[in-house]
């Protein structure tokens, strides 16, 4: 006990040092908090969305959807492929995620062959000369093309990233204050703004795939026909959000498509003053528009926008400038919103929102009030009570343990930025109670050392060292419990693991190190002869 | 007479052991009620609990419609004439707060259930604050449940490993009992006292096994202790006296607890309420198991004594 080695002091000083400097700006206003010295740091405790509001979504990329759409734009390349190497076909269909047909002419069976296995799909990544779809012949004059499941998987993961990407663009046209925006899992996204209580804006930003196509009207068959039943091939019916709302049959193949544009802007028609959305292609997308328009003066195309027709202005010259306007239904918000999409790119897949959460501002500064109160309430009744059993200068000193350890605490946190959730305010309060148990374990060994009939500083010594196996063992449990919970938790779960763990940790060492330091102090000062607890 | 401590007796000599017979039945028939009251009906996903939407689906709305109260009865019947499936609507905290449960329907998607059904409130109540939403798909709720249960089974095998390691078999099967005796009547206490079950009750639950577990370490260390300083003692003496040697600390650090989640009960306003309510249940619980559960499972398996204990004896506890 006398033998107190130097480190130990320094050890506790600097740990009070670095609690009240990292604690400290959690107190001190934000405007005093500018003014400071750029070495002073800064940070305050991160508040989990359920303490400041805002919004929390998990979104699945809807991958199945991707490898629909594959196999529906496989079978127009391939109708495509064998059309232009006039190659007679008949039977072509999706069956079971692969796309079958069948070879009317024997004689052409080989050319069929040859030129779908060299113009179908892309390049397989990582395998030279290997495509990513399969090409195999059967009986009967059959062919059959499957994708190769690595190029998918492969696909599916690009889509997810790029998903990720293009929810961030989108995010922060909205303007909303640091979005978190992070992969999880294999084909989930988990976004978190905070302050942003109107999920539906988010999800209106977010939700949307945004898929622009350009595509001509099928004017073969009338709309009666078609309705009815009779669509040609390589058309499909779509429905139209324009005036009447009668749905439009269009060609499949897209002209020109949203990936073709470089820019996009809400702006208003000189004409008729109603909002549109402004767009330029880049080269190769002007190029195609222009060539388009220019074969096709007099007919209609159609602008579609993730499966519906949002207009169909009908061709009246060509349209070589490489720019254009969508005059849709708009209203000046929604022109702006469709303009912020297109800007931000189309998403590859999908988005299914499986998971939101919404805490409103108010709830949250409620929240923060309730866990102020009831984290002061616990801390005043530990204070009191341990003063109340073991005295003033032995309840004492656990209590300035106490309070170094919360000043720990707040400082960890916030200099490591670890979340702070309303569970985790009820972490913290436990701790606080659960730290109060290592002094007692010391207190508690010290008295039956002196019984046993030690000398005081022996009783003293042997207190602490008998105690601290105990302690160790008694709180390797508690972090146990805590690293299971950082792993199979999620969001405010996860926050109260990491506050317990940091608690613990920082509990330990004020129990244990920052009392010893006080005791040994008092008892070089006072030279005690009996125990003040027994 | 002060401080307190003093008032404690210095040596309390209570025969815990003779009781333990009459424990351990009272204890197993708590923890049969306990899983009938958890378990029956066996329906899937969470049987005799209330499930809240993290394990189950659907979404929660905290609305409010300050100062007005909340007209309970009108908004039931709105919510009510939607097809939702299982509405529940009840107070929440002040008159002028009410909390929304529903299940979305199957096939339709849960986010536009909600648009609707903020809709109709509106429509119903006029000014309507929605305070909070929640959520929670099919698929999610299913991988939480999983998760979830995962979690506690693994924290009791970690449990039982690292008491086998730092102990012998013996205390780790007397520990791991005692923390099945906790977590099975802590899921009796919340499925008769109606508690929602949800994450943070996870979260709880973990806790509570942290705590038993600290306070179960507590009392096996001493017995350690005891077990080799007193190697002629009859065991169940040695059980008895370990448990009173540690018997003010067990005192003092769950008071201490439990005051402190008491503050919490009381003013952490009705999201923590449950939470610090199974908590103070726990602790009390893990007190308990840990004196009549845990220390009795050894008493029954017997230990390992003598000789062979001594070899591996850390040179500062020897007597």
């Amino acid at each position: 006990m006398l033998n107190l080695s130097r480190w130990k002091v320094v050890l506790v000083l600097l740990s009070v040092v670095f609690g009240v400097l990292f604690a400290a700006p959690n107190i001190i206003p934000a405007k005093t908090l500018e003014s400071l010295p750029a070495v002073m740091p800064k940070q305050r405790l991160n508040l989990g969305l359920d303490l400041q509001g805002g919004s929390y979504l998990l979104l699945e990329v809807d991958t199945a959807a991707l490898r629909k759409e594959r196999l529906v734009n496989l079978v127009e390349d391939v109708r495509t492929v064998l059309r232009d190497e006039q190659v007679a076909f008949t039977e072509l269909r999706q069956v079971g995620g692969e796309v079958d047909l069948r070879i009317t002419d024997p004689a052409q069976m080989s050319a069929a062959l040859r030129a779908l296995r060299n113009s179908v799909g892309a390049p397989l990544a990582g395998a030279p000369g290997g495509r990513d779809i399969n090409v195999a012949s059967g009986d009967d004059q059959h062919v059959r093309l499957s994708f190769v499941q690595e190029a998918l998987n492969a696909e599916a993961s690009r889509a997810v990233e790029q998903s990720i990407e293009i929810i961030r663009r989108r995010i922060d046209a909205l303007g909303t204050r640091e979005p978190t925006i992070i992969r999880q899992g294999v084909n989930r996204v988990v976004v978190q703004a905070p302050g942003e209580s109107d999920p539906e804006r988010l999800k209106s930003v977010i939700g949307q795939t945004a898929k622009l196509t350009f595509q001509m009207v099928d004017e073969s068959v009338s709309l009666q026909e078609a309705v009815a039943g009779r669509i040609p091939p390589g058309s499909e019916l779509l429905p139209s959000e324009e005036q009447g709302g009668a749905p439009l049959l269009v060609k499949r193949r897209a002209l020109v498509t949203g990936e073709m544009l470089t820019d996009a802007k809400q702006t208003y028609d000189s004409q008729s003053g109603r909002a549109v959305v402004a767009f330029r292609f880049n080269s190769q997308g002007a190029r195609r528009f222009g060539d388009a328009t220019a074969a096709n003066i007099g007919k209609r195309f159609a602008i579609v926008l993730d499966g519906k027709v949002i207009s169909a202005p009908v061709i009246q010259s060509a349209i070589t400038g490489g720019s254009g306007q969508i005059s849709g239904n708009f209203t000046p918000e929604s022109a702006n919103e469709l303009a912020v999409l297109l800007r931000a790119g189309a998403l590859p897949a999908p988005l299914k929102v499986e998971e939101q959460r919404t805490v409103g501002a108010e709830l949250g500064a409620d929240a923060v009030r309730a866990g102020q109160i009831s984290t002061g309430v616990g801390f005043v009744s530990i204070l009191v009570f341990m003063v109340l059993s073991y005295g003033f200068l032995f309840g004492g000193i656990s209590v300035v343990a106490l309070v170094i350890n919360g000043l720990l605490i707040v400082g960890t946190m916030s200099l490591t930025q670890a979340t702070l959730t309303l569970p985790g305010i009820a972490g913290l309060i436990l701790t606080l109670a659960v730290a109060v148990d290592a002094n007692v374990l010391i207190y508690e060994r010290m008295r039956d050392e002196v019984r046993a009939g030690r000398s005081l500083i022996s009783a003293m010594d042997a207190g602490f060292s008998r105690a601290m196996t105990t302690i160790v063992d008694a709180n390797v449990t508690s972090i146990l419990a805590a690293l299971i919970m950082f792993q199979f938790g999620s969001g405010p779960v996860r926050g109260f693991a990491w506050t317990l763990t940091i608690g613990v940790l920082t509990s330990v060492f004020s129990a244990v190190l920052v009392t010893q330091v006080l005791l040994a102090w008092w008892y070089r000062a006072a030279r005690p002869k009996t125990l003040p607890i027994v | 007479m002060w401080p307190l401590i003093k008032i404690l007796p210095v040596t309390t000599n209570f025969r815990f052991v003779a009781f333990a017979r009459l424990a351990g039945a009272l204890s197993i028939l708590a923890v049969v009620g306990s899983l009938a009251l958890t378990l029956l009906p066996f329906e899937p996903p969470c049987g005799g609990l209330n499930c809240g939407i993290d394990f189950r689906g659907g979404t929660v709305l905290e609305i409010s419609t300050a100062p007005k109260a909340v007209d309970l009865g009108k908004t039931r019947a709105a919510l009510g004439a939607m097809e939702l499936g299982d509405v529940q609507v009840q107070a929440f905290g002040a008159p002028s707060s009410a909390m929304v449960r529903f299940q979305t329907p199957a096939g339709e998607s849960p986010a536009e259930t909600v648009d609707h059904v903020k809709a109709k409130l509106t429509e119903t109540l006029g000014q309507v604050r929605f305070a909070r939403a929640d959520v929670v798909g099919p698929k999610v709720s299913g991988e939480l449940l999983r998760n979830g249960v995962l979690a506690l089974g693994l924290a009791i095998g970690l449990m039982l490993l690292y008491i086998w390691f730092r102990f012998e078999l013996q205390f780790g099967l007397g520990a791991v009992m005692a923390l099945f005796h906790d977590v099975i009547l802590t899921f009796g206490m919340i499925a008769l006292a109606k508690l929602e079950f949800s994450l943070t009750t996870i979260a709880a639950i973990l806790t509570i096994i942290g705590y038993s577990m600290n306070d179960t370490v507590v009392v096996f260390d001493r017995l350690r202790e005891n077990l080799r300083k007193y190697k002629k003692m009859p065991l169940r003496e040695v059980i008895d006296l370990s448990i009173n040697e540690t018997l003010s600390r067990t005192v003092i650090t769950g008071l201490t607890a439990i005051l402190a989640l008491g503050g919490l009960a009381l003013f952490g306003g009705p999201t923590l309420f449950g939470f610090s309510i199974i908590m103070m249940f726990g602790i009390a619980l893990g007190t308990y198991s840990s004196i009549y559960v845990a220390a009795p499972v050894i008493l029954l398996w017997g230990v390992k004594r003598g000789e062979e204990a001594e070899v591996i004896l850390p040179a500062d506890v020897r007597p």
